[in-house]
């Protein structure tokens, strides 16, 4: 039987609703902060068992305090997923129908790419093909500084990919509407966009690339976990 | 100048735009017999259902900050479940009571307002980012108080524009801000100020800067911030301390007895 909630469980799930994605870091201070206001006792390293006992509670509302790896760092964050959203509709009091059918595409763009990654072109060249209100490429290219800015998408060097928010707060739409087009990481098993693929074509495994920093580590000649043949690619540095 | 809907029935108060449909469903309260059919109509299981979905309904609004309206709740959730709306919401605050440490609040007996407000004292230095609009709505609620409930809109603007500017880097537009945003989420409200030609407005603290604002803590602020016992002004020091008044009304159900 789990613990009851207390104010310290309160503080800590009204925080993960107005943050919206926090590193683990910033959760742990979150959790030994709302302990000390409400002078409840707070075990290192039973953060997860805290967020357990919030979670049992938030179940019948289908909410979910969630964690999921960023596939820049390595690093996993926190965030509060809605799991019956079947739809971006999260986003819709931010962004108009248009809007949101050209980050639906830009998605679309993502998982279908070899390395998770789109360019600013081909997202640009999508915004002549919506059904709802087409949107001019100096529309386009404003929706997706917005959908950076409002920490949706990454950009780097004029490619966009997934933020870590994204991928966890946008799960369950996303598993939904991709299912068997989604890569799957061979190591954590959990989605992968940004990754490396097995050489070997009757392999193809997919893994992270902080999966994959932290499995080859140190290995002087890198296999596949799977076939055994070489890992032809650069092995990544563990980022702390 | 964004077009702001002017209800007729109110003393020249600027007030935001509607932001969902206005044909009004007509809901009343139900009798207990229809409470009592609806009861027996839905298993608990189901009920506890739409409860979920009315608590997710309602804080994606307060999300925004937005009042929530019973008609609505009522048209878009409820629907098929209005005639033991009682029970829902008789749900729905427990829960956000329990699980999140909220209490929903009408702020307009009239047209059936709801807010959240926090039940969990706001901290200082707390985990995460520090919101700079806080800061700002802060300073202005600030300035309220110490003029004693009301200031207007021109002179909370110049002391604004010597703060940070007509533009700033994070909130855009300030006086949109100010008068849109602020007032729209029941922070601010603007009240016109009769006989003026023309026309002025004055802002005093909304209805939700009332319920989640402590005067206490403002006042408090300001001695820190001019190094004086916030005693030494005795008339907010006053307003400040003195006991709440009656408990504004929850959406607790009230069966009619018919």
């Amino acid at each position: 039987m789990p613990p009851h909630l207390g104010d310290s469980h309160r503080r800590f799930l009204q925080s993960m609703m107005s943050n919206s994605v926090m590193d683990e870091q910033q959760a742990r201070a979150l959790y030994q902060h709302c302990c000390d206001i409400h002078k409840a006792q707070c075990v290192p390293d039973k953060l997860d068992d805290f967020i357990e006992t919030i979670n049992s509670k938030l179940q019948p509302m289908f909410m979910q305090i969630r964690k999921g790896m960023s596939e820049d760092n390595g690093q996993q964050y926190y965030a509060l997923v809605n799991m019956a959203e079947t739809d971006v509709t999260r986003m819709s009091s931010d962004y108009a129908d248009n809007e949101l059918e050209l980050f639906r595409k830009t998605m679309d763009l993502i998982v279908s790419s070899e390395n998770g990654k789109v360019s600013s072109t081909d997202v640009l060249n999508v915004a002549d093909t919506l059904t709802i209100k087409k949107l001019k490429k100096s529309e386009a290219e404003q929706v997706l500084n917005r959908l950076v800015q409002d920490k949706w998408l990454n950009e780097k060097r004029g490619e966009f990919s997934l933020s870590i928010k994204c991928i966890i707060e946008m799960e369950p739409y996303i598993r939904r509407m991709y299912e068997d087009q989604l890569k799957m990481c061979h190591i954590c098993h959990n989605v992968a966009f940004q990754c490396q693929i097995c050489d070997s074509p009757t392999c193809g495994i997919k893994i992270h690339n902080p999966c994959v920093a932290r499995y080859f580590k140190g290995r002087v000649e890198p296999r596949c976990p799977a076939c055994d043949e070489f890992w032809p690619y650069e092995i990544p540095e563990v980022r702390h | 100048m964004t077009q702001r809907k002017r209800l007729s029935n109110t003393q020249g108060r600027r007030s935001d735009p509607l932001e969902e449909d206005d044909s009004d469903l007509t809901f009343t309260q139900p009798s207990t017999s229809q409470v009592q059919r609806g009861l027996d109509k839905f298993t608990g299981s189901q009920m506890d259902q739409k409860a979920a979905e009315v608590i997710q309904y309602i804080l994606v609004k307060d999300q925004k900050k937005i009042p929530v309206r019973r008609a609505d709740l009522v048209k878009h959730v409820l629907k098929d479940y209005r005639y033991i709306y009682p029970e829902i919401m008789k749900r729905v605050l427990q829960t956000f009571d329990q699980v999140f440490g909220l209490k929903l609040v009408e702020i307009d007996t009239k047209n059936h307002l709801y807010i959240l407000i926090n039940k969990l004292e706001p901290q200082e230095g707390a985990a995460g980012p520090p919101n700079p609009k806080m800061g700002l709505l802060f300073v202005i609620l600030s300035l309220i108080f110490m003029k004693r409930g009301a200031v207007k809109e021109s002179e909370c603007f110049q002391c604004l524009l010597y703060i940070c500017g007509e533009r700033h880097e994070q909130f855009g537009d300030v006086k949109k801000l100010v008068t849109d945003e602020f007032v729209r989420q029941r922070y601010l409200e603007c009240v016109r100020i009769p006989h003026t030609e023309p026309v002025e407005f004055e802002f005093h603290w909304g209805q939700r800067a009332e319920l989640e604002v402590s005067k206490a803590k403002i006042l408090d602020f300001m001695g820190e911030l001019h190094n004086q016992d916030p005693q030494t002004w005795s008339q907010q020091y006053k307003e400040a301390h003195a006991p709440p008044p009656a408990a504004p009304s929850t959406s607790q159900p009230n069966h009619s007895q018919r």
